[in-house]
């Protein structure tokens, strides 16, 4: 009778560690993740407007219909990425995922100042070796850490009413999104 | 004989047990750091890096992507008030106030996080486009049929979600109580179609 006690015992235990990893590796197997979802509709390093959630299609489940999203998918490889997202007259913002979909990093318009958001988006070692005077020079201009060499950026701006977002999606429609 | 059979036994509570969580904790939710509000619920850290493994693993599996916390909040209402499931053949009232924020949108979805097909093609409000009371709170009727007002429909579906997103707001991880966030009430009245 103990020994089946002690059986069953085991095999809570050993539930508790494939719970643990089925949870912690399922990120990195999760075939329908928002990078493989826009990975056909998007080209790398390059801004593309998504089309307007409709019930019919939508390119990521919750999407917020008041919004003009844009997404550029990161690849770091070459280099450091350079960003410039003119502001909409409501309200933009950038959001900054990595590669399984962790936000990272987020700023709108009022924290980025003036009329367009710029930023420079680069992996660690990258930024270690950027020159340390540029490094100096470069005070001004915010840099970003990516915690993984490809990603998705999202920007977006918002459309208070149902006329203004012809002017968001326009606003978008010159963000830029480029290697160095 | 008896090892085989034990470790069978072991190996069989191990995978039901092992699974059975996993599958429970990603359909059901287990909100580490949430913030209730009444109906509604909130959870910060799932914007940021400090991302917890449950919400990363939900992500991952749903293909949404979070409202970075330097962008905003998003608040979710699965059930009214009373702990009842929202059914879009009823009407529900959202009514009282909203937290600061410069901007905040309501959306209604189906449990996947599509819209919901209706005859005005109305599937959410901006907090611009809502129409207040003279004393700033709002009040939305939610339901199948057309009413004056704020009215959002729900297509006549069963099972809505409802999505409150404030943007540019003080709301955030320190933020614990409806005292920081006055969230409006949720409340489903009796009238079904």
């Amino acid at each position: 009778m103990i020994r089946w006690v002690l059986w069953i015992l085991a095999g809570v235990l050993l539930g508790g560690i494939v719970h643990l990893a089925t949870i912690l590796l399922l990120p990195r197997t999760a075939s329908q993740d928002a990078y493989a979802r826009l990975s056909p509709v998007t080209p790398v390093n390059a801004f593309t407007l998504l089309p307007a959630p409709s019930p019919e299609s939508t390119a990521l489940p919750f999407m917020d219909p008041a919004f003009a999203v844009a997404v550029c998918r990161y690849d770091l490889t070459a280099g450091p990425m350079k960003l410039a997202v003119p502001v909409s007259p409501a309200y933009t913002s950038l959001t900054f995922y990595s590669r399984h979909g962790v936000a990272f990093y987020a700023v709108n318009d009022r924290s980025a100042g003036r009329r367009t958001i710029e930023l420079d988006l680069m992996t660690t070692p990258q930024r270690n070796d950027l020159p340390e005077e540029e490094d100096v020079t470069a005070a001004d201009r915010l840099i970003i850490e990516a915690p993984t060499v490809t990603g998705l950026i999202m920007a977006r701006a918002l459309s208070p009413e149902p006329g203004q977002m012809e002017q968001a999606r326009r606003a978008l429609q010159s963000a830029q999104c480029k290697p160095q | 004989m008896r090892l085989l059979l034990g470790s069978f036994l072991t190996f069989m509570v191990a995978a039901a047990i092992g699974l059975g969580s996993t599958w429970f904790a990603l359909n059901r939710g287990v909100a580490f750091g949430a913030i209730n509000i009444g109906a509604w619920s909130a959870r910060p850290r799932t914007g940021t890096a400090d991302i917890d493994p449950y919400a990363r693993a939900g992500i991952a599996r749903t293909g949404a992507l979070p409202v970075g916390l330097g962008d905003g909040v998003s608040f979710i209402a699965r059930r009214d008030d009373d702990g009842r499931a929202l059914d879009g053949r009823c009407d529900t009232v959202l009514r009282g106030t909203t937290p600061q924020a410069r901007y905040f949108t309501l959306t209604l979805y189906d449990p996947e996080g599509r819209l919901v097909a209706n005859s005005i093609r109305r599937h959410g409000f901006t907090s611009q486009e809502l129409v207040r009371n003279p004393d700033g709170s709002i009040d939305i009727t939610i339901g199948p049929r057309a009413r004056s007002g704020n009215w959002l429909p729900t297509g006549g579906v069963e099972r809505y979600v409802l999505v409150m997103r404030f943007y540019d707001t003080p709301v955030g991880i320190a933020t614990r109580t409806g005292r920081d966030a006055p969230m409006p009430s949720v409340q489903m009245s009796g009238r079904c179609s």
